[in-house]
């Protein structure tokens, strides 16, 4: 994450539920979070196979609304807002006049002019800071609210997910096509419960008040335990989503990549007459990027990790930018921007890998993608 | 939990078993369980010649890399190839789950070395 934090590390409403559970804790982007209960690999085929439970709370919340509120999202956001309708939400990218990434996020459409915005937990203070900077000059006088405080966000992923939210709320789940959500209450307390997640599963975000947290919870721990849930950490969280070839803020996107580098083309607004970025991008689009961010296998019995040197017939074309061994697909895989010309897949690379060279290969991504059943 | 007697152990949570001049090292309980599932084990080869306090390998957990430190000096005479496809044996049996047997250059290496009851106190810490 970004922020080098000197203050105080801050605590999810969740937080002595955490202890309380054995959690391993370890500062993420300013936050005490935990990283692990029993083991990631547990966790992670957990996820895969029943169901996990997290803590997302650390993640912020922007909202934004009233007059002119969907002109301020459309100014700062890539994809195109006006395509929502009341209930639905987008993966978007907070871009820079450059096209690059302020942050990514998705756009909740909470109302006809009242958006919902979550952030990544260690840029909420820098996103704050350009929302209200840049909504302002696009619409004056628009109001932009930090709740972040205000919400605790617990995911429930995995292939149970839904039969276990089920029998804690009235709601009809099966009707939640995936990047809806709806409203209504989860264990007595209202809230609202999206079909969205971080981890390639299907699966739910509830977002309750931040002192209801501890509460649903415990009742979703306890309704998932049947089905074979379990508390899982941000380790689990990031091997699932490397997996899903989902983006990482500060490691595989930031302010030196644009939307087109991260190969994140669906989420630019094509048709947007103007937003942050829109010229740069369009640029890019016409004359195609010279760099990628692209999926790689290590063949070698090694681990490429974050910072690693990549190669292509000797020579230095890049570094990586997540790498991990997965725990379900049992292989060591990882992201990279490299030349646009060596990110087809089957290109041979090498990485650097304290001083050894390990032979890795550009695969196509996501590396994981779920079977679609029923949904 | 308790730490063997027989053992002798390093402040960067190695154990070694003494034998004549060969040591047997590992990775001690407190150490597997900081690093989490491990997936991988570099070891060095038959041979290799090993300094007292200096990486003579590495192990990666899913969610980091730790470097291994030889307790004592020595020639690499056995590597425990059995973790290549079974590193998970670290985390479930650490004082079975051996990595390297040396030949001690200098036995005196082992004199610097912890009983389980410094290095508990280490953890106590």
């Amino acid at each position: 994450m970004t922020d080098q934090a000197s203050a105080p590390l801050k605590k999810t409403s969740l937080h002595a539920s955490h202890v309380a559970l054995g959690a391993r804790m370890v500062p993420f982007g300013g936050w005490d979070m935990p990283v692990e209960y029993t083991g990631i690999t547990a966790e992670h085929l957990a996820v895969r196979t029943a169901a996990g439970l997290f803590d997302v709370s650390h993640m912020g919340e922007v909202e934004i609304a009233g007059a002119g509120a969907l002109e301020a999202v459309q100014h700062i956001t890539s994809n195109d807002a006006s395509k929502l309708q009341v209930g639905q939400i987008q993966y978007s990218g907070l871009t820079t006049p450059a096209g690059t990434f302020v942050d990514d996020l998705l756009v909740y459409r909470l109302g006809p002019s009242h958006y919902l915005l979550v952030i990544n937990a260690g840029n909420i203070d820098k996103d704050v800071d350009w929302i209200t900077a840049r909504t302002t000059e696009a619409v004056p006088g628009v109001a932009v609210v930090n709740s972040s405080d205000r919400y605790a966000l617990i995911a429930v992923q995995g292939p149970r997910a839904q039969d276990i939210l089920q029998t804690l709320t009235a709601i009809d789940l099966a009707g939640i096509k995936y990047y809806w959500f709806a409203h209504g209450e989860v264990a007595g307390m209202r809230g609202t419960v999206s079909r969205t997640g971080y981890t390639g599963e299907d699966g739910f975000e509830v977002m309750v008040p931040a002192a209801m947290g501890p509460r649903v919870w415990d009742a979703l721990a306890g309704a998932g335990k049947p089905f074979g849930l379990v508390p899982a950490g941000l380790g689990a969280r990031d091997t699932l989503r490397l997996e899903a070839s989902m983006r990482l803020y500060g490691n595989d996107i930031d302010e030196a990549t644009t939307v087109l580098e991260a190969d994140l083309g669906w989420i630019v607004g094509w048709n947007k007459p103007a937003f942050l970025g829109r010229d740069v991008l369009h640029e890019q689009k016409a004359a195609g990027v010279s760099k990628i961010l692209a999926g790689f296998e290590v063949v070698d019995r090694a681990i490429a990790r974050h910072g690693h040197a990549v190669l292509h017939e000797g020579k230095s074309v890049g570094v990586v930018t997540s790498g991990t061994q997965t725990p379900f697909l049992k292989k060591a895989i990882g992201m990279a921007y490299l030349p646009t010309a060596l990110a087809a897949p089957g290109t041979e690379l090498q990485i650097d890998i304290r001083g050894r060279q390990a032979r890795a290969v550009v695969v196509p991504m996501p590396f994981y993608k779920r079977e679609k059943t029923k949904k | 939990m308790a730490y063997p007697t027989n053992l002798k152990y390093t402040k960067d949570h190695e154990w070694i078993r003494l034998e004549g001049d060969i040591g047997t090292v590992g990775i001690t309980d407190f150490a597997q369980q900081q690093l989490g599932d491990v997936v991988y084990v570099e070891l060095p080869e038959v041979g290799a010649t090993l300094t007292a306090g200096q990486v003579f390998g590495s192990i990666e957990s899913v969610k980091a890399v730790s470097e291994l430190f030889a307790p004592v000096g020595g020639e690499v005479v056995e590597v425990n190839a059995t973790l290549k496809d079974k590193p998970e044996a670290v985390n479930q049996q650490p004082l079975e789950a051996w990595m390297v047997k040396v030949k001690l250059s200098s036995p005196a290496d082992a004199g610097a070395l912890m009983d389980a009851g410094e290095y508990e106190a280490l953890l106590a810490k």
